[in-house]
């Protein structure tokens, strides 16, 4: 059969950290003392924590074997959809070390700090720019806080028009950090579902969009893969009966250049900058999730934010309506400084690029296996496509079979049993950063994958079967939860 | 490819987007440059900040300058951990999986606590959830106190997570000890959770014996909160005090100060209340063969399973963060993060008697650790002004955040402030 990059290799063991080392070991160079020992009350002082003791080299060996047990999108493909795993590139690495930067006091005066307040303001304009809306707070730390800081601005707006709202419309192909995020201002989620096409449709926003509905949080283009082609008109209707409109941006790479936010209707976005904006996901953060809103919702945006005056940059923090801040400080600056070097790295041309190409890539790999996987609407789809394993059932082979597969193959599996209306989900996200040949392997190697299913079925219920751990029990780990040693 | 797609352009791909929602003209941002080009505007931007390696900063206040060993750097930046997604797929990230383990416990095992999550954003946020998660065990209860001696930003967040619910704020003053007065307490009804910080924004450590035996007689959670987490390797934790959630702010432990960012929310508390707990938990369980594996766990608790009712809407996380605390903790060990601890509280020791041989008085009598408030008989102003030329920014005046306190700074004295530096500053201060 068709090979991927996976082979078997040579994976070494590694210890728990407390199962190594010797009392009395540091790695750490401790700074000379030049300062006279000073006593303390000993009531108070405690014996400290047990941590092992550990030498230079101790710790190395243990955290490069522990890498090597990990897989990146430098080590190879992740086709991870709604995550857009794309190339991260090394020179935003680079900029974000900057010294004057890097050990950048929060609290210095506005007149100290002018380097790092002229890239703020700039990637507010910048994601303004991108996005078509009017205003940007940097300062919401990931997706979720970014969508939660939207419903907060959403719930603060209708204080001050005295408008009590509690319910709120939510798509059934929705992220579960949307129902959870707008749970937390008391909106109750009202369900949507989408139509026969896998996009929303007017009439179903429009029965259910009354004068106690915040409004509707969109995920645009959806988690299908689709593009909410209707979206004007559903924008409309909320509007009409005084709602608002949230975007979920976590697909904003499809769009780039090619589609304006605002136009749609939308009143509040976040970005994901750890998804369109290339910074690294770090196994799991830290995110960004910057905000961006229309001119009306702006003087509800989280403070500080930072302006520019004649005097130069400044914080501006007096802002009656803010809903306060959502971060102690700015947010992940080191996150947003990689962004920054990413978009000027990219410029205009090559950021519309870059949309076209993950929808095309997107496009590619939907034409190319949809003989193979049954696909789960057959349209026009954006940077990613959803398919099914209602074909390899026939075989008794899941979706997760099927996914674990293709890690011995060398790849990261697709997002699998997301979004939740289509049953045993796969779904692929190729990114604009993969070049044809290895989307080719990709394909050829999911496609075997299928005929295996129906001549070797046993062989994926048993995969992974080359990795360091085989598949886990996590039934066993939620029942009886060890989250200590 | 668009052959196989069946369009003839890239533009085609996107005809099924109708006209009137499309992008006008080109996206106005500068660029593309190129690296040399990008380097130079890093170059000129980081230039135009004061700090720098010959520069000192003597302020703490939620943001550490402490030593990033080469080593944390060099392994927290492996790409392997640097560009791996969440470990959705354990099988291929056992490196994220147990490295996030061995996070959990050290942080448990420094906080005292039973159990750890994987991480919160910030000390903030963790802050404003645990009170959340307070109110969700008391299950009736709508109050809450926070104590005023917590960091200003910090109460700041609270105050806007918990805006659009039904719930009530107290703060609680501070005494001349500058620790937090808990008397106050038994005039609160329907309390669901009190917050304390430790070491608190003076500087000052909390009484967390008395707080939490007070607090638990009124039958609400004990909170303890902290942006030094330093602070544990010379004083005894929140946890060993019975407090029942405890988090704070991990940056201290391998990250850069980055204008307050990317740093670490770290979170544990009581088994008994684990099932309440926000964010992310990694748990060790066995693979088909037996053989010791981790994976991503308690997962009913969190949003993608849970939905609206979660206990949190918390997802990405700060993975990288934890797992370079981790390297830190694991670099220095029990010996080194008692010899560091001790070597902060002696230099900002050294710090605090300079400055009052040169006639500042302490504002607050209660023990420190390496921050204190000092307030100056006369205008500070100018000499603070004076050591900014020569490089030392003397301290964060506080009359911003506590107007009543006037000439109030707050220093702040790690390991990497040397003796020479210490009395140079003196020297201006004494003049």
């Amino acid at each position: 059969m068709t090979h991927g990059p996976g082979t078997n290799g040579l994976i070494l063991d590694e210890p728990l950290l407390w199962e190594k080392g010797k009392p009395g070991r540091v790695a750490y160079s401790m700074p000379t003392r030049d300062v006279p020992e000073e006593s303390v009350d000993d009531t108070l002082v405690g014996d400290g924590p047990d941590f092992p003791d550990l030498g230079e080299l101790d710790v190395i060996r243990h955290y490069t074997r522990l890498s090597q047990w990990n897989f990146g999108i430098d080590t190879g493909m992740y086709p991870l959809g709604s995550c857009t795993m794309k190339y991260n590139p090394k020179i935003n690495e680079k900029m974000a070390a900057t010294p004057g930067l890097a050990s950048a006091h929060p609290l210095l005066e506005a007149e100290l700090s002018q380097g790092i307040l002229k890239l703020h303001y700039e990637l507010q304009e910048y994601l303004a720019a991108v996005t078509g809306m009017d205003a940007v707070s940097l300062q919401p730390s990931a997706g979720a806080q970014g969508e939660l800081t939207a419903m907060l601005m959403f719930a603060a707006y209708f204080r001050k028009k005295n408008e009590k709202r509690t319910k709120i419309l939510i798509p059934d192909t929705a992220h579960g950090t949307n129902p959870a995020s707008a749970a937390l201002c008391g909106f109750a989620s009202i369900p949507i579902t989408s139509g026969k096409n896998g996009i929303l449709e007017p009439v179903s926003v429009e029965e259910l969009m009354d004068e106690e509905t915040v409004g509707i949080m969109v995920t645009n283009p959806n988690t299908l893969g689709l593009f909410e082609e209707q979206i004007k008109e559903i924008t409309d209707i909320v509007h009409r009966k005084g709602g608002l409109v949230y975007g979920d941006g976590a697909n904003m790479n499809a769009i780039m250049g090619m589609v304006d936010i605002k136009r749609c209707g939308i009143d509040a976005v976040h970005l994901n900058l750890h998804k369109t904006f290339s910074t690294p996901h770090g196994g799991g953060g830290p995110g960004s999730g910057p905000v961006c809103v229309t001119e009306e919702l702006a003087p509800f945006l989280p403070v500080p934010l930072v302006i520019k005056t004649d005097q130069g940059y400044l914080l501006e923090t007096d802002e009656a309506d803010s809903i306060g801040r959502v971060h102690g400080f700015f947010g992940n600056v080191s996150v947003l400084i990689r962004a920054y070097s990413y978009i000027l790295s990219m410029g205009p041309d090559n950021l519309k690029k870059a949309s076209q190409l993950a929808v095309l890539n997107g496009a590619y790999v939907k034409a190319r296996l949809m003989d193979t996987f049954e696909l789960a609407f057959d349209r026009p789809c954006m940077h990613e496509c959803v398919f099914s394993d209602s074909r390899q059932q026939a075989f008794k082979v899941t979706t997760l079979d099927m996914a674990k597969r293709l890690i011995d193959h060398g790849y990261h599996p697709p997002t699998i049993y997301f979004p939740l209306v289509v049953p045993g989900a796969i779904m692929v996200e190729p990114t604009e950063t993969e070049c044809k040949d290895d989307l080719d392997t990709f394909i050829e190697v999911f496609k075997a994958i299928a005929a295996e299913a129906e001549q070797d079925s046993e062989r994926l219920h048993q995969a992974p079967v080359i990795t360091k751990v085989r598949r886990l029990d996590e039934t066993q780990a939620a029942r009886k939860p060890c989250l200590t040693g | 490819m668009l052959a196989v797609t069946g369009q003839q352009s890239l533009e085609e791909l996107f005809d099924h987007i109708p006209e009137d929602l499309r992008y006008q003209g080109e996206i106005d941002i500068p660029g593309p440059l190129s690296e040399w080009e990008l380097t130079d505007h890093f170059e000129n931007l980081g230039s135009s900040m004061y700090t720098g390696s010959s520069r000192a900063v003597l302020i703490g206040a939620g943001s550490y300058d402490h030593h990033v060993p080469e080593i944390v750097r060099s392994l927290s930046g492996r790409s392997e951990f640097l560009t791996s997604y969440t470990p959705y797929q354990p099988e291929m990230a056992q490196g994220t999986l147990q490295g996030i383990f061995e996070f959990q416990t050290l942080t448990a095992r420094l906080l005292g606590t039973e159990v750890a999550n994987a991480s919160m954003y910030d000390g903030a946020s963790a802050l404003a959830e645990a009170l959340l998660m307070a109110i969700r065990i008391s299950k009736k209860k709508r109050t809450v106190a926070i104590s005023s001696a917590v960091h200003p930003h910090y109460r700041e967040v609270v105050r806007t997570y918990l805006a659009p619910g039904p719930f009530e704020i107290v703060e609680l003053p501070y005494g001349a000890d500058g620790r937090t007065e808990l008397s106050v307490l038994a005039e609160i009804d329907d309390l669901a959770g009190v917050a304390l910080q430790s070491p608190n924004f003076f500087g000052v450590i909390e009484d967390h014996a008395a707080a939490a035996e007070l607090v638990h007689d009124r039958g609400a959670l004990y909170i303890a909160c902290f942006s030094e987490p330093l602070t544990f390797g010379l004083y005894r934790n929140p946890g060993s005090f019975g407090a029942d959630i405890v988090c704070g702010e991990g940056q201290s432990f391998g990250m850069n100060q980055s204008y307050g960012g990317a740093g670490l929310g770290m979170f544990g508390c009581k088994q008994q209340f684990v099932r309440n707990m926000p964010g992310r938990v990694v748990g060790r369980t066995a693979d088909k063969d037996g053989k010791r594996g981790f994976v991503l766990t308690l997962a009913t608790r969190e949003q993608h399973i849970r939905r609206e009712k979660a206990t949190s809407n918390i997802c990405s996380n700060q993975g990288l963060c934890a797992m370079t605390a981790a390297i830190h903790m694991a670099t220095l060990g029990s010996t080194g993060l008692r010899e560091l601890a001790k070597l902060n509280y002696d230099k900002a020791a050294h710090l605090r008697n300079g400055l009052l041989d040169a006639g500042a008085t302490q504002l607050f009598s209660g023990p420190v650790f390496n921050e204190f408030v000092v307030v100056f008989d006369t205008d500070f102003r100018p000499q603070r002004e004076r050591l900014l030329h020569k490089g030392i920014v003397a301290g964060l005046p506080l009359t911003g955040y506590y107007p009543d306190l006037g000439q109030a700074y707050l220093f702040c004295a790690t390991e990497t402030v040397s003796r020479q530096l210490i009395d140079e500053l003196l020297e201006e201060v004494r003049r």
